[in-house]
């Protein structure tokens, strides 16, 4: 396991290399620049720019430039935000982001598993249609549209949460969009809890602790759970993946001075290093996390084993 | 279809008018399915309906609620622009570029996993290598980055990066096709005949591809509807005067205090597209899925 867990680790190196990569040819062979938006520069201005950034040099020498600062945990200067660096602007945006991102993780996970599991248990009454209604809606619709509903609704007119921004107390501002960025996964899960729960419900483990005159909910905490939960535990990297591109929308519905906001506005102004910075980021986040994932996995299944 | 197909096709026909019953037995199913080209229609018709542009101004009428304009039906926004026209040109371009970007996944993916599946071997091996690289990067990221090489709102350049990326799924589902049909006496037979493996894979494979790439298109269109709302939401889509349902959702966003209408409207209309596009691909695969049987 610890082997196993070891290998992966040293398996995300190459793939974010490639992804680093990929992304930094892939963004400076397109055509304009950071500075080319901007009014038109003095010919001259335009050189000592260029040089100051390094944006002189040949392509291949700069990704070597780029790739020798990252091994030393220097992501550059943004081309736009003048007086910050990108590191400066993760070290700012990350701790916003992580806490959307955390506290819609747990919401999915602790309502959408005892939604499904009510709605397993409930099966073809009132209370299973009105979940599966409920997952229908809200995974087929978009943050970007539930977001300003839900801020119209809770904000707007019945004053209970703020419409937006990030001030303190922190935890109020965090609800709506905490909310909105689960709204789908909390379906997924449900549906995903309440599928595997009635066909666990039907295996001979459960009909054999019924038999040994365990009561239902002891039947259900301690042999229907765990099993229960595997296909929800191997949704999670998903999930997670979901996410982590969901509160890119989330934080420009609600104004939250996390990373996504970065991501978005790097691109709309091609600041080279706030985009590929950001890009970094979000893809170790990914990788780590899926392993994360995928040894609980292993953990909570037995039969899964790693060679 | 050609002789060699004929057993194939047959079966698929069967199978085509037990869907098509099943499917026309789910109300719910028929009745988005109406409102879907109701909306189509909607759109195609109806700002020859209203006297304003989608871009033209109205100085005497800024940002007025619905009703209470003449001739401003679903009223303005803040430049005074005519909301009705506007989110019908929004629902046109949405639909629009969906449908392209849906149309450009399903050529790369159709051609990309038939020829990786009917190769196989090595060549196999690569091809899908490549898309399962691709398929663990967040399909957002890279249409961001995408958007990022080519100029900003460029309406080609939209449907080509989210088509681009599109294809992935349907590559995967075609390549597992083309692996069953190879296998199939009358594959075996058009290759006994001396057909080129280009020809096989035209006249013989593709065709019999059709059904499930059908229905895996139903699915995929809301799912670009989506995606082009997103972008054009976080303003790397659509560019102004143009509209499309995100940007106009975006929009309204800005005025929600005072002009919950402009939020209201256009969310509508997408809620009721992506709902409905949902139930019948849906009811789609639940017909055409033999367990149900």
């Amino acid at each position: 396991m610890l082997r196993y867990g070891l290998r992966r680790i040293a398996g995300i190196l190459p793939t974010l290399l490639v992804i680093i990569t990929a992304s930094f040819f892939i963004i400076r062979l397109a055509p304009g620049g950071p500075f080319q938006q901007e009014q038109t520069l003095p010919p001259a201005v335009r050189v000592n720019l260029d040089r100051a950034y390094g944006l002189d040099q040949p392509l291949p020498l700069q990704y070597l430039r780029y790739l020798r600062g990252l091994a030393h945990g220097d992501f550059g200067p943004s081309f736009k935000l003048r007086d910050f660096t990108v590191a400066e602007l993760i070290a700012q945006g990350l701790p916003v982001s992580a806490a959307l991102g955390l506290s819609a993780m747990l919401l999915s996970i602790f309502v959408g598993v005892p939604l499904g599991a009510a709605a397993a248990l409930r099966r073809h009454r009132p209370a299973d249609h009105t979940v599966t209604g409920f997952t229908v809606v809200a995974m087929a619709l978009p943050a970007f549209v539930v977001g300003p509903l839900l801020a119209l609704i809770f904000g707007v007119y019945l004053h209970w949460l703020p419409v937006a921004g990030w001030e303190s107390p922190f935890p109020r501002y965090l609800v709506l969009p905490a909310v909105t960025l689960a709204l789908p996964v909390i379906a997924y899960i449900a549906r995903l809890t309440r599928a595997s729960l009635l066909e666990v419900l039907r295996a001979n483990f459960v009909r054999t602790a019924r038999a040994r005159g365990l009561g239902p909910w002891r039947v259900l905490w301690r042999h229907a759970l765990a099993p229960t939960l595997l296909p929800v535990v191997s949704y999670l990297g998903p999930a997670i993946a979901f996410v982590v591109t969901g509160s890119l929308v989330v934080e420009t519905v609600f104004g939250l001075p996390g990373t996504g906001r970065f991501l978005v506005q790097g691109a709309i102004n091609r600041d080279y290093s706030l985009v590929m910075g950001m890009v970094i980021v979000y893809g170790t986040l990914l990788l780590g996390l899926n392993l994360l994932v995928d040894l609980l996995y292993g953990w909570l299944d037995p039969r899964v084993r790693h060679e | 279809m050609s002789d060699a197909a004929v057993p194939a096709g047959e079966l698929s026909r069967g199978l085509w008018r037990e869907a098509g019953r099943r499917l026309s037995r789910n109300r719910l199913a028929v009745s988005a399915g109406i409102v879907i080209a109701l909306i189509t229609l909607l759109a195609v018709a109806g700002p020859a309906l209203s006297p304003y542009a989608y871009d033209s101004i109205d100085w005497q009428n800024l940002a007025v609620p619905p009703l209470s304009a003449a001739s401003h039906w679903l009223g303005t926004d803040r430049l005074g622009r005519d909301l009705f026209v506007r989110t019908l040109a929004g629902v046109r371009i949405s639909l629009l570029i969906s449908l392209l970007a849906t149309a450009i996944s399903l050529v790369i993916g159709v051609l990309w996993g038939a020829i990786a599946g009917y190769a196989g071997g090595r060549t196999d091996a690569l091809m899908m290598r490549f898309v399962d690289v691709l398929y663990s990067l967040p399909y957002l990221f890279i249409v961001i980055i995408l958007t990022t090489v080519f100029s900003r709102g460029s309406l080609p350049m939209l449907y080509v990066a989210i088509g681009a990326v599109g294809w992935l799924t349907i590559a995967r589902m075609v390549r597992a096709q083309t692996l069953a049909l190879k296998r199939r006496e009358f594959i075996e037979a058009a290759r006994a005949t001396g057909l080129t493996p280009t020809a096989i894979l035209i006249r013989h494979v593709i065709p019999n591809l059709i059904g499930p790439v059908a229905v895996y298109a139903t699915l995929t269109i809301p799912q670009m509807i989506l995606y082009e709302g997103f972008l054009s939401f976080l303003g790397l889509g659509v560019q102004e005067p143009l509209a499309s349902l995100g940007s106009l959702i975006n929009d309204g966003a800005q005025e929600m205090q005072s002009a919950p209408w402009m939020l209201l409207i256009p969310a509508a209309f997408l809620i009721v597209l992506l709902l409905c596009f949902t139930l019948v691909g849906d009811a789609l695969r639940d017909a055409l899925d033999p367990r149900e049987r």
